[in-house]
Formats: C-alpha cells, sequence, structure tokens
C-alpha cells in the first residue's frame, strides 16, 4: 500500500531520503504544469518546481503535518508563481511583434507556420493547435490570483477548502473568483464554447 | 434561489462538488431559469475546453536538478554544535589540562642540591662517622700565642 503524502514527508523528516524521491516522483508533473501554466515559460516553471522541492526538503525538520501536505505544497508553488509573475510583468510586455507566428509551444516543440506547411495533414494540425492556443490565451489572461484558482481547481482538483488556504481567501471570496474567472473565459472563447454546444 | 445566489454554487454544480441539497436547489432553480441554464451550460463547455490542454512531462534532468540542489545545501547543525570545540582545539585543550594536572600534583619542595655541597655529599661516609673525630688526638693547648693546630 502506497504511503500517504503526510507519512512519507514525516519519513523525510526521520532523514529517509528514498521518501523524498518518491514526494518528488508524485509531485513533479503536477508541479511543472502548475507552474508553467502560471510563469508561461517551462526553463522557468522547472526551475521553480526545483525551488518548491527545494523547500520543502529544507523544512523537513520543523514539518507538522498540521494540513494536506497537498495544501503546503501548492502554497509555495503558488506564492513563488506569484513573485516570479510580478518580477517578469514588464518584460514580457516587451516581446517584439516581429516574432515568428509559432504552434505547438505547449509541449515545448515550437514550430513555425511555413515548415509545418509541409505536413499534408497541416490543416487539421493547424486547427487543433490554434485551439489550443486560444485556450492557453485566454488562460494567461487571467488576472494572476483568478488563473492559480482556475489552474489550482481544475488541473490539480484540490477543494475548495484547500485552494482558498493556499489563496489565503475565505471559500466564499474564492467561489466569487472563481466565477468572474469562468465568465472571463466563457467571454474569451466564446466561439469554441458556441462550437462545443452544437 | 435567486440567480445572483447561483454564482456562488454553478461551478460547483458543474463540477458535481455540490452536497445533494445544493445540488437540488439549483436544479430547482434551473428549470424555472433559462438564464442560468445557460450559463451553466456555458461553464460546462469553459470547463471541457480547459481539459484539452496537454499535460507536459518535466525535463529529463528535473531529478537530477533537484538531487543536486539538495546535495549543495550547507549542513545543518544543532544550536549547542556552536559551542563544540574543533578536533585540534579540543587535543590542545585537553592536552593543556594534562599537562597542567601533572604540574599541579608534583612535590611541592623537592630535595635541592647545591652545588657546593657537592664534596660535603661526597665525604658524607666520613662525615657521617663522628667516631673517627673523637679518634683525632687532643687539641694543643693555645700557650705559644695562636698556634692551634700545627698541621692546619
Amino acid at each position: 500500500m502506497a504511503r500517504s503524502d503526510v507519512q512519507l514527508m514525516l519519513d523525510v523528516k526521520a532523514g529517509d531520503e528514498q521518501s523524498f524521491t518518491l514526494l518528488l516522483h508524485r509531485y513533479r508533473t503536477p508541479l511543472v504544469n502548475f507552474l508553467y501554466r502560471m510563469v508561461r515559460n517551462r526553463e522557468q516553471a522547472e526551475d521553480l518546481a526545483q525551488e518548491v522541492f527545494l523547500r520543502v526538503y529544507k523544512a523537513r525538520e520543523d514539518y507538522v503535518p498540521s494540513a494536506k501536505f497537498t495544501t503546503w505544497l501548492f502554497r509555495i508553488a503558488t506564492n513563488l508563481a506569484l513573485n516570479s509573475v510580478r518580477d517578469t510583468r514588464y518584460q514580457r510586455m516587451e516581446i517584439s511583434l516581429d516574432a515568428p507566428v509559432t504552434v505547438g509551444a505547449e509541449e515545448g516543440e515550437e514550430k513555425t507556420l511555413d515548415v509545418a506547411e509541409k505536413n499534408p495533414n497541416i490543416e487539421q494540425h493547424l486547427v487543433e493547435e490554434t485551439r489550443k492556443k486560444m485556450i492557453r490565451h485566454a488562460i494567461e489572461k487571467l488576472p494572476e490570483k483568478q488563473r492559480a484558482a482556475v489552474l489550482l481547481h481544475k488541473y490539480q482538483e484540490l477543494d475548495y477548502g484547500e485552494i482558498s488556504k493556499i489563496l489565503q481567501c475565505s471559500e466564499s471570496a474564492l467561489k466569487s473568483l472563481l466565477f468572474r474567472a469562468y465568465e472571463t473565459l466563457r467571454v474569451e472563447l466564446a466561439p469554441l464554447v458556441a462550437q462545443h454546444g452544437k | 434561489m435567486s440567480c445572483s445566489r447561483m454564482e456562488n454554487k454553478i461551478l460547483g454544480y458543474v463540477d458535481g462538488r455540490l452536497k445533494e441539497s445544493e445540488r437540488l436547489e439549483v436544479e430547482k432553480h434551473l428549470a424555472t431559469c433559462p438564464a442560468c441554464r445557460l450559463r451553466v451550460n456555458e461553464f460546462r463547455a469553459v470547463s471541457e475546453l480547459l481539459d484539452e490542454l496537454p499535460v507536459i512531462d518535466p525535463s529529463p534532468a528535473f531529478d537530477l536538478r533537484v538531487h543536486a540542489r539538495v546535495a549543495a545545501l550547507p549542513v545543518k547543525q544543532s544550536w549547542w554544535a556552536a559551542f563544540l570545540p574543533a578536533p585540534r582545539v579540543a587535543i590542545a585543550a585537553a592536552m593543556l589540562v594534562m599537562a597542567t594536572v601533572w604540574v599541579g600534583t608534583r612535590p611541592n619542595n623537592p630535595p635541592q642540591i647545591a652545588v657546593d655541597d657537592i664534596p660535603v655529599v661526597e665525604n658524607l661516609d666520613v662525615l657521617s662517622n663522628f667516631d673517627v673525630l673523637t679518634e683525632l688526638p687532643p687539641p694543643v693547648q693555645a700557650d705559644d700565642g695562636g698556634q692551634t693546630n700545627p698541621q692546619m
């Protein structure tokens, strides 16, 4: 039977390095994905995810299982992501408009359109990629706190209690935050939402 | 339930996270409110669109980098370790203590032999045997103005 997160963390506290590796394997993908969608840069997301694990390890001796492990983990990740987004906000405004149009950036496989056009299945491929790009951009356009709430709610499937602790707000405020976020997404993705209903 | 109260319930309803009583209350409202019914359908569409984003995998070197950063952390010492001396200092201090104890336990007034006493010590047998002195001839009476010992 797999040990719980809390048990693994208590084992790390007791000096078991292998338990830390198990936690790393369990949460590296969710963390990297969450951070990637928060900071919009894969390399930066991996650096931040490493920092999250480093902080968990450094805090092992003081760890007390007073809350769910994921609440603690994603609280660290969210704080790091929000700080990083705020630090780089103005740098992102300077992205050159002359940059080539790319697709497939989500997987880290950037392809310029002129290369992709040589693919016989390109039309379908482009439709799918454009669709993903619209969704990704709609998420990226959300204010940071709304974006974090949507990502934690939708992709990490954390409950309202956990997310409100991570974002340090009341459950009622969180529900309002999520409602506003979904309202924005509904508008931004209106063409896709309309297609979806057909 | 009013439309404004739906704001806090609608997403929970779409995700199936409401309690049974809340769900029934929402469905009762939806049955009579086309606007909220449309909103529910749109939120459900948004939720399904969000599912379309692929999951990315961490790079192959991710674990190695984490372990390397963990290994590079300074070794944390307990607070009382700051009071423990380094091994060299401890050895030096121990030697100093041993030397002090050794010096302190030595006799306080060791017998001292002056250089001038050495001939006396050499003739110790003669000096300790006072019978030899008794065998000496009796001293000559001083009747010649101070010549007490003609042998001297």
